[in-house]
């Protein structure tokens, strides 16, 4: 009886907690001009990745940023804030290799989510993972080989993945201990969803360009915080 | 003990050095293209037996890794041949040892190699690359050693060669051998260039390696290939690369006088010392190319190779003079 009791209070919390809970959201800006993008020269000598790109080659993508200074690919992750990972049971987030390139280039995962890797490529890849504080992984995918499962149990910023009979192709994924994160998209804009009520440090990174903080409140109707990098 | 000068054991390891040699360059080019782990199973590829890859899958990165794996077994098959025949047909037992520690030498590299792709460790890579030098050394002596020259001088007057300039090379080549660690290891930071403009650095003489500093270059570069950010251990480690390198040109320009004045224009050591000042020469243009062309692979394995032949050069010379000095006495 006492224990259906604190179940059911423990259930009635979250419900709470949750109907409470607001989303976060922002956009980020970039000022200043950025150093050009490069082009991909190296793949018009490979024949398996050239096929891909009967006009330009495709360029370098570190500053991804739109015509009104909107900033995409920058990571924003909210700190302080007690919240278990779910990435266990979180949907698989699938990052895929086409035309010699990662799709996306940058990603965010919780911890113990499962990265599905792809090879939509007529050619071989080796994914290879180098990592800080998780375990690496080098692991060959043939063309039309089975898709490739990656967890990481710790968190970590900027977690480089990288094909090394491509050396162009790269990508990063941050993973993070908790499900309130996001990454900008091609507008700037960011959502964190559900946030429970309560002051954070909001946390929001770029690759090139480092790392901003804020601090938010967070209300029953959420929040908002934006954030504008400088190009020095 | 007089040995008898066998021609073809001669030419065959001379092929062992030449094999070697190439082998170096094309493990220059794994290093360069950041292909080394293009191939992730050892000692399979790709889950095949080595020999028997398909063709189809040796593109982009894998082809320079696969084939310098098929090089390093052609080399490793020669430099048995060489240790056993040396065991057969040469009756100096120290060059015996020398056959023994050369087909040893070439197991560890393998599996050096081996384990590098295992483990994933970069610092084996550096490991790997400094034993690959000493091993292009071994077997070079060895071809000296078997040589017609070697071993008729014995009864062919020598001139002796000071032991000042003895030294001075000797101490030269050491200099060379601790600058090709220096560059092993900016390599296997897999960072590319940690200073992208010569003769200044980052636009300085000296320059800022302060963090705020690190984190500008880092956003400043646009890397094309999948190199690490770099450090500012990595700056400091090029400018020492630089430092070294104006202090061996010195060094090799001083021994090509030296040796003028000490043995004469017409010696074959001063022409050999010459030969030595020419290649440092070209390795200066090299490296100051590899940065003007943000580390063109072809252009910084050719430094790699051109660091090979400096050391080589270096401890033949010194093997050489060390020999006629001791006969002239």
């Amino acid at each position: 009886m006492k224990k259906s009791l604190l179940l059911l209070s423990l259930g009635l919390f979250a419900v709470t907690q949750f109907a409470q809970a607001g989303d976060l959201t922002g956009v980020i800006s970039l000022k200043g001009t950025p150093p050009a993008e490069k082009e991909l020269s190296p793949i018009k000598d490979d024949p398996n990745c050239s096929v891909s790109y009967p006009g330009a080659l495709p360029k370098t993508k570190f500053y991804v940023v739109d015509a009104s200074g909107d900033l995409a690919d920058v990571v924003v992750v909210l700190k302080g804030i007690s919240a278990p990972s779910t990435g266990a049971s979180a949907a698989p987030v699938v990052m895929d290799q086409k035309g010699c390139l990662y799709y996306p280039q940058i990603l965010a995962v919780q911890t113990g989510q499962k990265i599905i890797v792809k090879n939509s490529d007529n050619c071989v890849h080796n994914v290879h993972t180098v990592p800080k504080a998780n375990d690496s992984q080098n692991l060959v995918q043939m063309p039309g080989g089975a898709d490739l499962t990656f967890t990481f149990a710790k968190p970590e910023p900027f977690l480089k993945f990288q094909c090394d009979v491509h050396p162009w192709m790269f990508a990063w994924v941050t993973v993070v201990d908790g499900p309130y994160f996001a990454v900008s998209g091609a507008d700037g804009k960011f959502t964190i969803k559900n946030v429970p009520p309560g002051k954070y440090t909001l946390e929001a990174t770029h690759r090139k360009l480092g790392t901003q903080t804020a601090e938010v409140e967070v209300k029953a109707d959420g929040a908002a915080q934006n954030f504008t990098f400088e190009v020095k | 003990m007089n040995n008898k000068y066998h021609p073809a054991l001669f030419w065959f390891a001379v092929l062992n050095a030449v094999a070697t040699f190439l082998l170096i360059g094309l493990g220059g080019l794994v290093t360069s293209h950041e292909a080394g782990m293009s191939v992730p199973d050892w000692p399979t590829s790709y889950g095949y037996n080595m020999f028997a890859l398909p063709i189809k899958f040796w593109t982009g990165g894998a082809f320079f890794e696969h084939t310098h794996r098929l090089l390093a077994s052609v080399v490793g098959f020669l430099t048995t041949i060489l240790a056993i025949w040396l065991w057969l047909k040469d009756s100096r037992k120290w060059m015996i040892w020398l056959g023994i520690a050369a087909f040893l030498g070439v197991i560890a590299q393998g599996i050096l190699g081996g384990l590098r792709v295992k483990l994933q460790m970069d610092s084996l890579g550096i490991f790997h690359g400094a034993v690959a030098q000493t091993f292009l050394v071994l077997v070079c002596a060895i071809a000296l050693f078997t040589s017609r020259w070697w071993q008729n001088s014995e009864t062919e007057k020598q001139d002796s060669v000071p032991r000042g300039l003895r030294k001075h090379i000797f101490y030269v080549t050491i200099l060379i051998f601790i600058q090709l660690l220096i560059a092993a290891t900016m390599r296997h930071q897999h960072a590319g260039l940690a200073i992208s403009d010569f003769p200044l650095a980052h636009g300085k003489i000296w320059p800022d390696a302060s963090a705020d500093a690190v984190v500008r270059y880092n956003a400043e570069r646009v890397e094309t290939y999948n190199v690490k950010p770099i450090t500012a251990f990595q700056v400091e480690l090029q400018m020492i690369h630089r430092l070294v390198a104006y202090t061996i040109f010195l060094g090799v320009a001083a021994a090509f006088f030296l040796a003028r004045k000490k043995l004469g224009g017409r010696d074959a050591l001063t022409k050999f010392a010459f030969f030595w000042l020419i290649l440092l020469s070209l390795q200066i243009v090299l490296g100051a190319a590899t940065i003007w062309k943000n580390k063109a692979a072809d252009i910084a394995t050719l430094h790699v190779m051109v660091g090979a032949l400096a050391l080589l050069t270096g401890a033949l010379w010194w093997l050489v003079a060390a020999r006629r000095t001791r006969l002239a006495v």
